[in-house]
């Protein structure tokens, strides 16, 4: 416990207690969503509220905590929340996946396998896959009570129809244990395959709609797809020009205003020890060291 | 000529719907009181009576879009008969999906105006299990072209749809899934003469061909003298006249009946 | 085939007074298969109240209206939609049908409600209408637009497209040219040679000699005047 007026987390006990027992309801229940009262947090939603509070509940202060936001450790969003925990629950902290046992992330999963034991905690903007076609609550809620999901195909039918493939490439709906149709959160529907059967827990916060679901370890998740129109986890059709990596999730980097352009991973801290391992990329330097990238 | 007579035993076997002793109140007031009537296989029934009869209620109560009071609303399932008032929600959503059809007065009320006319009609045949893009794609052109709806609207819109067309698209939605029992408010309500006969003719011939019993509350009598069978008239909740459509309408025995039957403009 | 036994009828006028007004009392008459009986009389002496109770449309007070086994004052409304589609023709003097429907469509649709495929309700639809000289380009249009005497051919030919055992025929005659008359006459001789029993209303005595058997005068129906 850090020397400062707040409670270990910020949040009072009562409060992480609630979330704790919305949390295990989740996870028995995998893929439900729970309703869960939540709190105002110092910081604007949208900025990763539910998931705060998914972790605030969760730590204790043996815990290391790695942030991620769009896979990379040192943006904004993640900086503020990684800081914001330093500050008050006192944690360690870390960069690399294999180190961390809670791992906040915003819109995606880490490229190195995750392992029993380990927390993966996601910020959700908006919890319910239905919302876009059936805008009533009340509706939803019973559509997913009566596993009537007739409407979630309807959705993927429109892509097909307008584009000629499913152009849904991130927040692809997928089905839990076959019973509820889930919001995986805005993660690329690549990184869609590792949620299904993973060694860790996957919590899921969305901290407006004041929901919380999961995923205890091990859960059999299914993307929904056409018979004629299956499922591909895709990626740009790249290496990844730092560390040459031809199997990670790529962001594109406009380098210049004549076109130029390059291919990085979106993991950071995967990249990272790639190219410490001696992998060069088509731009890429030979192994800067790490006192350098800091 | 000898015509081919189609296979009439159905229609004397046993009814598809029977419906005993419906009650329906809103506090002290009456919804609609001890309604009771059979529907056989392939009729058409009209419900008529002005603004605040109760028609709507019956209807809303038939279909299982309100709990009435009391009374049943038996439904015959094909494996036997079943009382939809006390049956599991799960299993009445079910049967509205797949068995039954419910075509609204407006169209915005009966289609997912956000979602292209395919996505429309292909939504119940994936609602109960249809996985194949290419072949729901070709059930639900095949349906366009039954409710005389151009192939190549398929990916539009229904907002870029005129009110007719609105109209014939909730018609085709409604009926890809080969439902038995069509209850229908007011489907022509709201549309110019031309569309509405237009509508109407559609309608009955789909009627025939697939051998639908219908339940239309309207309060137009031009509509169900052309394509009711049978008609119950409403009055304060109450039905106060029923029998073979031309019979009410040419030789009503009821005060009310008259009245309304005499109050229609003749053209 | 038709058997009509102490038939009576009256109208309670709700909206005026209630007041009750028969019309009809102990009417009674059989058409056999083959036959062709005419109802005479004069105007308002109750032809047509009598032609609308065997079609149904007017209720019987009592009495009771047999046409093959099914008697029309008691039966289920589903048992006369099922008569009317099957055993019981009606030609009346009004065309009703949906508008914009084509004219072919009109006349094929009673064999289509027997299950008749389209192409054979068609084929025998443009058949009856090229005898009753309705000009093919008329065909694919409305007959709501047609005159007063085509609009009348339509609905024979809609009334003839089937071969009903029974037929009413109210005015089949009027309002037609003399070869149309006489195209309307033999179909109507062809429907008795078929075996139809044929209970008609017919203004014009010559059509009426050639056709019927014998007559009924309706006036004998008449309730006695209080």
């Amino acid at each position: 416990m850090t020397a400062q007026d707040y409670n270990f987390a910020y949040l009072d006990e009562q409060t992480k207690r609630m979330i704790r027992r919305a949390i295990l309801k989740g996870i028995a229940v995998p893929g439900y969503q729970v309703p869960f009262a939540s709190r105002e947090m110092p910081m604007p939603y949208g900025w990763g509220t539910g998931g705060v509070q998914v972790t605030a509940a969760c730590l204790t202060p043996d815990d290391t905590l790695k942030v991620i936001d769009q896979g990379a450790d040192d943006t904004t969003n993640a900086v503020s929340i990684r800081k914001f925990f330093q500050r008050t629950a006192g944690v360690a902290v870390t960069e690399a996946t294999d180190q961390a046992s809670i791992i906040q992330t915003r819109h995606r999963i880490p490229e190195a396998p995750l392992t029993e034991g380990q927390i993966l905690v996601y910020q959700v903007p908006i919890p319910e896959p239905l919302r876009f076609l059936e805008p009533r609550e009340t509706e939803t809620r019973k559509m997913h009570e009566l596993e009537e999901y007739g409407l979630m195909h309807v959705k993927l039918y429109e892509d097909i129809a307008r584009h000629g493939t499913i152009a849904t490439s991130y927040a692809y709906p997928v089905k839990v244990e076959g019973r509820y149709v889930m919001d995986p959160s805005p993660i690329p529907k690549f990184d869609n395959p590792k949620l299904s059967d993973s060694p860790a827990i996957q919590l899921f916060g969305a901290g407006r709609e004041q929901r919380i679901y999961a995923l205890p370890p091990y859960t059999q998740v299914v993307s929904l797809d056409f018979d004629d129109h299956p499922f591909v986890a895709s990626k740009a059709d790249h290496d990844c020009d730092l560390c040459g990596a031809g199997t990670s999730y790529l962001d594109e980097v406009i380098t210049d205003d004549q076109g130029g352009r390059m291919f990085v991973c979106s993991d950071t801290d995967f990249c990272r020890a790639r190219r410490e391992a001696g992998h060069v990329g088509r731009l890429g330097t030979p192994a800067p060291s790490l006192e350098a990238a800091q | 000529m000898t015509a081919p007579l189609r296979t009439l035993t159905a229609e004397t076997d046993r009814p598809l719907l029977q419906v005993q002793g419906l009650t329906k109140s809103y506090g002290a007031r009456i919804g609609c009181a001890h309604i009771s009537f059979d529907l056989f296989p392939g009729e058409v029934m009209g419900i008529v009576g002005e603004s605040g009869s109760g028609k709507s209620t019956l209807l809303s109560c038939l279909a299982g879009h309100m709990a009435p009071d009391t009374g049943r609303v038996i439904f015959d399932t094909g494996t036997g008969p079943v009382d939809t008032v006390t049956m599991a929600e799960a299993e009445r959503r079910r049967m509205a999906r797949t068995d039954w059809a419910f075509v609204h007065q407006n169209p915005r009320d009966g289609l997912r105006m956000g979602v292209s006319a395919g996505g429309n009609v292909g939504e119940r045949l994936m609602a109960i299990g249809a996985r194949h893009y290419g072949e729901i794609r070709a059930t639900a052109t095949d349906w366009l072209a039954r409710v005389e709806i151009a192939a190549d609207r398929i990916d539009d819109r229904p907002r870029a749809f005129s009110g007719g067309m609105q109209q014939r698209l909730q018609i085709a939605r409604n009926l890809v899934t080969g439902p038995r029992l069509v209850f229908m408010d007011e489907p022509t309500g709201g549309l110019d003469v031309s569309v509405q006969a237009r509508l109407l003719d559609l309608l009955r011939g789909l009627v025939r061909e697939m051998g639908l019993s219908v339940i239309i509350v309207t309060h137009d009598l031009a509509v169900v003298r052309l394509l009711a069978d049978r008609l119950m008239v409403m009055k304060g909740g109450h039905v106060v006249e029923q029998g073979l459509t031309d019979q009410v309408l040419d030789d009503p025995q009821h005060a009310y009946t008259q009245l309304l039957v005499s109050s229609v403009l003749q053209v | 085939m038709i058997a009509i036994e102490n038939l009576s009828k009256s109208f309670t006028l709700h909206n005026q007074g209630a007041a009750v007004i028969p019309v009809m009392s102990g009417a009674a008459l059989t058409v056999a298969p083959g036959e062709c009986v005419g109802l005479i009389g004069a105007s308002g002496a109750g032809k047509s109240t009598l032609m609308r109770m065997v079609w149904g449309n007017y209720l019987a007070a009592s009495g009771s209206i047999r046409v093959g086994t099914l008697d029309v004052a008691t039966a289920a409304p589903r048992q006369i939609i099922r008569l009317r589609r099957e055993t019981l023709g009606y030609v009346s003097q009004f065309l009703r049908v949906v508008p914009r429907v084509p004219t072919l469509d009109v006349v094929a649709e009673p064999l289509l409600t027997l299950g008749v495929t389209k192409d054979a309700a068609r084929a025998r639809a443009a058949s009856l209408l090229t005898r009753l000289n309705i000009p093919e380009r008329l065909w694919p249009l409305s007959p709501t637009t047609f005159s007063g005497g085509e609009q009348q051919r339509v609905n024979i030919a809609r009334g003839f497209a089937h071969s009903y055992p029974a037929l009413l025929l109210d005015e089949p005659t009027a309002s037609l040219d003399a070869t149309n008359r006489e195209v309307v006459l033999t179909l109507i001789e062809e429907a008795k040679a078929k075996g139809a029993a044929i209970l008609g209303i017919f203004h014009d005595e010559a059509a009426r000699d050639r056709v019927c058997d014998r007559v009924v005068d309706v006036r004998a129906f008449t309730p006695k005047a209080a």
